[in-house]
């Protein structure tokens, strides 16, 4: 028994089938009892209100836009590098979520950076590099679009994959690399010091949780259509073939 | 990619990740000045730039410093623990704005004093409930941490 077993279509649609409702309920409900729990159930901040409430979607939709690339990134390697095509549809099925997760990012931002920075939007280096990698995921999508040839497809976004895969680190690790940015730290760090009081991180973890188990299920969900998808197309070859 | 050995194929993936990640640090730390969204008081009050230039700068509202004037201006100074300046701000401040607070001023440097004509809130990444601040506050041991 291997793992790569499962780079057999046959098989990934057998065990991605019965993992599917595994994932999908537990998503729901952490993401139901997370959301209440962060929007409903926790006091105001300090300084910020109620408006501290955004962080229980934008915090879980950052994390998840940056993880869904480095997903994206493993998956386009193990395409290069072994060349099985459940791989390939695995990260072409990710990028729309991904981009999905990043946008809810970028828009949640906004509304807190208004009345919280007193900026819709600042040319700042951790927004501008996940701009950019919002860009790279549209264009992403995009190149797959147009190059019909699944192979070739597969191999060109791969290569684009490594190279979004800068501003998905950059994005992620820019306040470390110049501390002279307008967006704050991480506030749910190993490192030593009580940054985010106790009552908001629970809701937080749970949601972060939810976001996750989402992201797999929906990722799950679109490679079995992907592979299906595929599957028709060789159908439809073969009957014209005849 | 498709007619090479899949050691070879190993072999390119190498050497385009050690390029692009080559490149990046150099792109990144030629263009560090230009990345950096802001400068520190001790880098304005190290080399001052020209009159007409339209900088940011960043630090914290200095304890003690902020004098409301006439109409909507308002003077404060901002410190990063060294260097001081002082800015002058004419409108509407962020609600966040206040003293030891982190901001972000967009304007420039004229004879000694910000002229700023954007004034910006820098949070920190402390999040504690009003209601914990208020007690800890009540029993005097509330410490301030440190914003940055």
């Amino acid at each position: 028994m291997s793992i790569w077993e499962y780079a057999n279509p046959v098989k990934f649609m057998r065990l991605s089938g019965a993992l599917l409702p595994w994932v999908a309920i537990p998503a729901a409900a952490a993401l139901a009892v997370g959301l209440v729990w962060g929007f409903f159930l926790t006091p105001d901040d300090f300084r910020q209100g109620s408006t501290v409430k955004i962080i229980f979607v934008h915090v879980p939709a950052a994390l998840m836009a940056v993880n869904a690339w480095f997903m994206m990134l493993v998956t386009s390697l193990i395409w290069l590098i072994r060349r099985h095509h459940v791989s390939a549809l695995a990260a072409r099925a990710a990028a729309p979520v991904g981009a999905v997760m990043t946008l809810i990012a970028l828009i949640t931002g906004a509304v807190w950076g208004q009345p919280m920075w007193g900026t819709w939007w600042a040319w700042d280096p951790r927004l501008t590099s996940f701009l950019i990698l919002f860009l790279f995921y549209l264009g992403y999508i995009a190149l797959w679009e147009a190059v019909p040839d699944p192979e070739t497809a597969a191999d060109l976004t791969s290569v684009l994959c490594l190279v979004g895969s800068v501003f998905a680190v950059l994005s992620r690790y820019a306040v470390n690399f110049w501390n002279q940015g307008l967006h704050q730290g991480a506030s749910l760090s190993v490192a030593p010091g009580e940054r985010m009081d106790m009552t908001y991180k629970l809701p937080l973890y749970l949601c972060m949780v939810g976001f996750a188990l989402l992201f797999v299920a929906l990722v799950l969900l679109r490679t079995r259509t992907e592979i299906r998808a595929r599957r028709i197309k060789a159908l439809l070859a073969r009957e014209r073939m005849a | 990619m498709r007619g090479l050995k899949k050691k070879r194929r190993i072999q390119v993936i190498a050497v385009a990740v050690v390029a692009l990640a080559l490149s990046t640090g150099l792109i990144g730390y030629a263009m560090r000045d230009g990345i950096s969204f802001f400068m520190s008081p001790a880098q304005i009050v190290a080399a001052p730039p020209a009159p007409d230039q339209v900088i940011r700068i960043g630090g914290l509202v200095e304890a003690g410093s902020v004098q409301r004037g006439q109409g909507e201006e308002i003077r404060f100074s901002v410190t990063d623990g060294g260097a001081s300046v002082p800015v002058v701000f004419r409108g509407i401040l962020p609600d966040l704005f206040s003293e030891n607070e982190g901001v972000v001023g967009m304007g420039s440097y004229v004879n000694g004093v910000f002229e700023a004509t954007e004034i910006l809130a820098k949070h920190d990444e402390t999040y504690m409930p009003r209601e914990v601040i208020d007690a800890l506050k009540e029993q005097g041991v509330y410490v301030k941490p440190d914003a940055s």
